[in-house]
């Protein structure tokens, strides 16, 4: 697990982190969490097969654990959404989490998921407002935040559950802005080119490690990278460690580094034209 | 050097779309109803066709004067620009797409703050511009969002933006994901010292700009039959596989969905903000008239 493989390329990354057989929100919450109560609903439209998300003893202490989910065969995928949830989606992730602020229980979330649904019903009930109101409000929340990229980060609908105190990413996991097939199609008007683009948009967890946004990277065994059965451990390792040394902050201390956190991200020039 | 440039009043420039049209001779034609509109007389309406009331584009240094009093503001953060942290090329490196970007629309990125009054109040206003770069939002104009955030909470004004964008910049990969979650916390931020926020959004405004700031005002007023959505209409259509309903994603559409408060004509758009901002802005005028109030209730005691 220490020597993590930087020669598998980006675009083999991207097919790495949608593979089916890797693990899943819920097949890491049956592995690493005790006494998982599902919660469901947000309580204005609908429940969202695609986001799960729950009450759940982590080592011993309670938290609140929530995730993208896809399925494995066709009738899963097809309930699941293929993990792009909707507006009501989102809208339970932060219920729940207001709910873990208000009895003070640290949020733990996993991201897989190809991005928000674009669908005319998503976009009648406020995909874009539910996913700002997120990112707002989560920001506010006071319990610590930790986020793991598990998967596929795909874009806005990855970081309306991502808003965090410590981003972890999975070796083979990736995010970014947009897919590189989107990405290929818009800026060389080639589907062609993706594997190109997956490169350049610097979606790995490397790139995304020197560019300030990922804090630790979670490695994988290099001979098993789809389903490697120390993973589980590895996310657990570096997940309560993270917790850990968040939890010995205050509650004001830790939203100071989260504002820090977002603020500083980017690269700007200040020398104008 | 003064922290501030200082701008005039500027309605002469339209956007690079329209440029090409409008600097030939003194006519322009309406895209939507083909009438012929003296260029100076729509400039005089707000560039907004007096037949039907069409809405062009407007380019942002245009739009602050438009919002500000006399038409003055202070220009802020005009150094803040894009760089290239990612080394991106597609067909032509990043900097040459910005560079081409600065010349087309002469501007240094794709949006524009301001500093000024707006019916006496202080508002901090950013203005995005679509002919840069179609006003995608990568690093700098996330920086310069949170900029005016931060300058509103310390000097107690109000933060107005314009929406104009095709969302995220690519070019700048998660990064310029991660200016969503940047302005967004700037916004918590700005709601916990009480502050205004006012978006408004303009034709077109999709993606990750959708997705962050312009969707959480505290008032949200679209313009008329805007463009406004998160995905884009044609990967929607790929995915669902069925024509879009008619006004699919207008600012009606949203405004029929509960997503805007208010959608209104560009022409009475400084009047509404201004009426706006006095319900929302602290106001000695309001203090002493709850004092008089009290003290003109009976003693309960
Ligand atoms: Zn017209």
């Amino acid at each position: 697990m220490e020597t993590m493989n930087t020669e598998i390329t980006p675009i083999e990354r991207v097919g790495l982190a949608r593979h089916p057989q890797r693990p899943y929100t819920l097949d890491i919450i049956k592995n690493l969490f005790e006494d998982f109560v599902e919660l469901h609903g947000d309580r204005r439209y609908a429940d969202d097969p695609a986001l799960v998300g729950g009450t759940a003893t982590y080592h011993g202490l309670p938290v609140v654990v929530i995730g993208h989910q896809k399925g494995r065969d066709v009738n899963e995928r097809r309930y699941r959404n293929f993990g792009m949830p909707k507006p009501e989606g989102y809208r339970k992730a932060l219920r729940l989490m207001m709910m873990a602020d208000k009895f003070n229980r640290p949020v733990i979330t996993f991201i897989d998921t190809p991005g928000a649904y674009p669908g005319v019903d998503a976009e009648e009930r406020g995909q874009a407002e539910a996913i700002a109101f997120n990112l707002r409000e989560i920001s506010k929340i006071k319990a610590p935040l930790i986020t793991c990229v598990v998967g596929e980060g795909g874009s806005g609908g990855a970081l309306a559950i991502g808003i965090c105190d410590g981003l972890l990413m999975l070796e083979n996991a990736v995010y970014s802005v947009i897919s590189p097939e989107g990405c290929a199609a818009i800026l060389w008007k080639s589907p062609t080119q993706s594997a190109l683009a997956a490169s350049r948009l610097k979606l790995t967890a490397f790139d995304l490690e020197g560019l300030g946004v990922v804090d630790v990277i979670i490695g994988e065994s290099s001979e098993n990278r789809v389903n490697d059965s120390e993973i589980y451990q590895a996310i657990d390792k570096q997940v309560h460690a993270m917790l850990l040394s968040l939890l010995g902050l205050s509650d004001a201390e830790r939203r100071v580094l989260r504002f820090q956190r977002m603020r500083r991200l980017g690269e700007w020039s200040q020398s104008g034209i | 050097m003064s922290l501030f440039s200082r701008k005039k009043k500027n309605l002469e420039a339209v956007p690079a779309a329209e440029r090409r049209v409008t600097t030939e001779g003194i006519f322009v034609k309406c895209p939507k109803c083909s009438t012929a509109l003296f260029k100076r007389e729509l400039e005089e309406n707000f560039q907004v066709c007096h037949s039907c009331a069409h809405h062009f584009r407007l380019d942002a240094r245009s739009r602050l004067a438009m919002l500000y009093d006399e038409g003055e503001y202070e220009e802020l953060d005009a150094e803040v620009i894009s760089c290239d942290p990612l080394g991106f090329v597609d067909t032509k490196p990043y900097p040459e797409r910005l560079e081409q970007a600065r010349r087309v629309s002469g501007l240094p990125e794709a949006i524009i703050n301001g500093r000024g009054q707006v019916g006496g109040h202080l508002v901090f206003a950013g203005a995005m511009d679509f002919s840069f770069m179609g006003g995608s939002m990568g690093s700098a104009v996330g920086e310069k969002i949170a900029r005016i955030i931060d300058r509103a909470i310390e000097y107690r004004g109000a933060v107005i933006t314009f929406a104009a964008s095709g969302g995220a910049r690519m070019q700048e990969g998660t990064l310029s994901l991660m200016q969503m979650a940047k302005v967004c916390a700037g916004l918590a931020q700005l709601d916990e010292a009480k502050l205004p926020f006012i978006s408004v959004l303009t034709d077109p405004t999709t993606g990750g700009v959708t997705a962050s700031f312009a969707s959480i005002g505290d008032v949200i007023i679209a313009e008329p039959k805007a463009l406004i959505g998160f995905a884009g209409p044609r990967v929607i259509e790929q995915t669902i596989r069925e024509k879009l309903p008619e006004d699919f994603q207008t600012s009606e559409f949203l405004m029929a969905h509960g997503m805007v408060d208010l959608v209104i004509d560009r022409r009475e758009l400084r009047a509404m903000i201004i009426n706006l901002l006095n319900f929302m802005m602290p106001s000695e005028n309001i203090l002493r008239l709850l004092d008089e109030d009290k003290e003109a209730l009976p003693d309960t005691q």
